[in-house]
């Protein structure tokens, strides 16, 4: 099941399957299929692949030219992601500013701002951490009590504006991923002290190396220190470092987290076919497909990742068709997150008390973390329940739960 | 259709629901439900001339209008979104695609115009007293006698084979399973309606004592065509529990706005809109592996077809089934009553659930041609 989008992409496809043939070697090779959203494993190994892509000007596809991109379209950026996971490259770890904050930009950033940070987020030579959760709000961000100030009298060396003084930033932000590695964080604050819920807040961009920002790793399940918390105390930033409006940076998440949602899946989905093949190879090893109990379970595996290739499949051809988008590129998150986490657990009874056995210094094999992660996945991005009530509300019209 | 839908196939979409929302009313349903024939004849016509869904993927060369599955797979969703009581299954996913595939070109001159003129009335008769939709359950006899093929045995659970008019009969000759046509008034044969749980589609018992019938293509080679017939009709009846789906939904999400207790709607309590979620991702779900199913076919991949194929009916058919039944869930008390039209759509997910073999069944077949 492919589709074809015709001679002009298909040039494009080709260059790409070769570069790849070509750079996708050695150190790169043995790290295939390697990281994930939460998976913060052989993160050098990865960082060095994201600056090969770059240098091969395979990162911000669809980036207009001036801020380092290669200005093609969706089209381009679709066949990217497809065939990047059909070489099983590693995932990339700059992923969060690619997909996250560069479009933000694009969408909502001054030209400044456009200018100053579009080109070292695609060189990758400059790193970014999402600050939107807090101990307090996870999926709830419109409880965000995190507060930004302005400072007439300051002036923040991440400020090229000579006047307006700085934003001082006060709070606290939680799982932040690859957080101890970023050189500059996006963060959602309220910038008026008096206001509630969405109202009130601000999108904010701030230099992650100064005194008044404080990163410390949180060590995830698989034993990685792939998220951070971040204290805020008297952090500062330049007045002209706010993307949108103030008071609009409601609008600007979610934005996007609509971003998010649209494209980690494309990739994650051929992932997950490679651990339903893998899965079955193993079963069959095992002599396991005759057990009639888990020889059912196998089948319902392979149908459940064929499935969301197919819904992935709709969503991007309902997008090159020039259409919006239906409800299954909503309910896919939700499906594939649960389905994965069925996958893992299945692989792991395969595996049997082999699967126990780790390498020194808590080493985990792709199976083991792939498991141990999956339990992440129906909780990023949005938890399950988060989903239901999106689907509920947005989707079937349902009314809302009452607030208290 | 790449997946997915032009304009021109939301307009097809459009029509066919607006015909179905005058024509297969929940009064049409239940009148035709307790009616022994179990359709409407004028409504039947107006569907062949109107709008030529009957011939909508039957070849122009046969008197159709030649379009493709993914047009065919819209007209049935909307037919099990309506829950329309009409022979449609049997006569366009059976009947007409067995024709299509049995390499007789006389025999698909003789009988397709007919069929997609409205005329015609047809079923494929294959499943016999064990139920079984594979090769092996094959049994009744066909024999030749002085230059004519003779059927006499028994065909049961057949799909609207009480009106049918025109029989084609899976048999057993010396050489393997061969496939045959018999008039329905020729001499010998009975048929039996069966009084069915799922009473918006028909089931007959048909028996068949020393009948004269027309062999279809070359005796013996006939099961491949069926095993490709049944992969169509898979797909086409994924489809069908597709819209059958959305509309329990449909019920639950209206009924979950209005309906108000401890002073609020209900569909804001999570407990009912969570289900309500999971429903829709039961539906999306089940419309890729349908849709998969109908592009595979509208591709002509035959590697592609066969596991789309039994892998839409593998999910489509739970889907149905849990969907029709958290719908009498969300309906509460009135859910399960006669006069609420919610067990309407259990029952009929539920005979669709085994209509074509059972959803473990298909899960095997999926398997064995994944080489699981």
């Amino acid at each position: 099941m492919e589709l074809d989008f015709g001679p002009a992409v298909r040039d494009f496809r080709d260059e790409l399957r070769n570069w790849l043939a070509e750079h996708l070697v050695g150190e790169f090779a043995a790290h295939r299929g390697v990281g994930g959203p939460t998976d913060g494993a052989a993160w050098d190994v990865r960082l060095a692949w994201d600056r090969e892509l770059s240098a091969g000007n395979w990162l911000g596809i669809s980036w207009p030219r001036e801020y380092g991109g290669r200005g093609l379209g969706l089209l381009e950026e679709i066949v990217f992601e497809y065939e990047y996971a059909r070489a099983n490259a590693p995932y990339r770890a700059t992923g969060n500013a690619l997909d996250l904050l560069g479009p933000m930009l694009l969408a909502m950033g001054s030209e400044e701002q456009k200018k100053r940070f579009l080109p070292p987020i695609l060189a990758v030579e400059e790193l970014w951490g999402q600050g939107f959760s807090e101990p307090g709000a996870g999926s709830d961000l419109a409880s965000v009590r995190t507060r930004a100030e302005r400072d007439d009298g300051g002036t923040s060396r991440s400020s090229g504006a000579e006047s307006g003084g700085d934003w001082v930033v006060n709070g606290q932000k939680v799982w932040t991923s690859f957080g101890i590695h970023a050189d500059w964080l996006y963060v959602l604050v309220r910038t008026d002290p008096d206001s509630q819920r969405h109202k009130g807040l601000s999108m904010l961009l701030v230099p992650a190396d100064q005194p008044g920002v404080d990163i410390r790793p949180i060590r995830n399940l698989a034993g990685q220190d792939e998220f951070a918390e971040i204290f805020l105390s008297d952090a500062r930033t330049g007045a002209d470092m706010v993307v949108g409006e103030v008071g609009q940076g409601w609008r600007t998440a979610m934005g996007t987290l609509g971003i998010e949602r649209g494209t980690t899946l494309l990739p994650q989905q051929l992932t997950f076919e490679r651990e339903a093949d893998a899965l079955i190879e193993l079963a069959r090893e095992r002599g396991a497909l005759h057990d009639p109990m888990l020889r059912r379970r196998i089948v319902d595996a392979w149908i459940s990742v064929r499935i969301m290739r197919t819904t992935n499949m709709r969503t991007v051809a309902e997008l090159v068709a020039g259409r919006t988008p239906g409800a299954q590129s909503t309910t896919a998150k939700l499906y594939a997150s649960m389905r994965h986490q069925q996958l893992g657990h299945l692989a792991m009874e395969l595996a049997g008390p082999a699967g126990q056995i780790i390498g020194e210094d808590y080493e985990l094999d792709t199976r083991q973390r792939s498991f141990l992660l999956s339990l992440a996945e129906t909780i990023y991005g949005g938890s399950s329940e988060i989903q239901r009530n999106i689907i509920g509300e947005h989707l079937l019209g349902l009314p809302k739960d009452p607030r208290p | 259709m790449d997946l997915t839908f032009g304009e021109e196939q939301d307009e097809l979409r459009k029509v066919v629901r607006s015909f179905l929302a005058r024509h297969s009313t929940e009064a049409d349903v239940r009148r035709l439900a307790a009616d022994p024939k179990g359709y409407d004849r004028v409504v039947w016509r107006r569907m062949a001339t109107e709008l030529g869904l009957q011939g909508i993927a039957i070849p122009e060369a046969y008197g159709g209008s030649g379009f493709g599955y993914a047009e065919l797979g819209i007209v049935f969703e909307e037919t099990g979104r309506a829950l329309l009581c009409a022979p449609y299954f049997a006569i366009v996913a059976l009947a007409a695609e067995a024709l299509l595939r049995c390499a007789d070109e006389a025999a698909r001159l003789a009988y397709l115009p007919g069929i997609a003129s409205g005329d015609t009335m047809a079923t494929l008769a294959l499943t016999e007293a064990d139920g079984r939709w594979d090769e092996q359950g094959i049994r009744l006899n066909a024999s030749k006698t002085a230059g004519s093929w003779r059927l006499t045995g028994a065909k049961t659970y057949v799909p609207d084979g009480h009106l049918s008019d025109l029989l084609l009969v899976a048999a057993r000759t010396p050489s393997g399973v061969s496939l045959f046509a018999v008039e329905s008034d020729a001499p010998g044969v009975t048929r039996t309606a069966l009084p069915t749980l799922d009473q918006t589609r028909k089931q007959a018992q048909i028996d068949f004592s020393d009948t004269p019938a027309r062999l279809l293509g070359t005796e013996g080679a006939a099961w491949p065509a069926i095993e490709r017939t049944l992969a169509t009709a898979s797909v086409l009846l994924a489809a069908e529990q597709v819209g059958g789906a959305a509309a329990a939904l449909d019920a639950s999400v209206a009924y979950a706005k209005i309906r108000e207790q401890y002073g609020r709607a209900i569909g804001s309590f999570q407990g009912i809109k969570h289900k309500c979620a999971d429903m829709l991702v039961e539906i999306e779900s089940a419309r890729s592996a349908a849709y998969g199913g109908l592009w595979a076919l509208d591709a002509g991949d035959e590697a592609e077809i066969a596991i789309a194929a039994a892998l839409a009916q593998a999910f489509c058919s739970e889907a149905f089934t849990k969907v029709a039944g958290e719908n009498i869930q969300v309906h509460g008390g009135i859910g399960f009553t006669w006069e609420h039209p919610a067990h309407l759509y259990l029952k009929r997910a539920k005979s669709s659930e085994v209509l074509l073999g059972t959803p473990s069944y298909h899960r095997e077949l999926l398997a064995t041609r994944l080489g699981i």
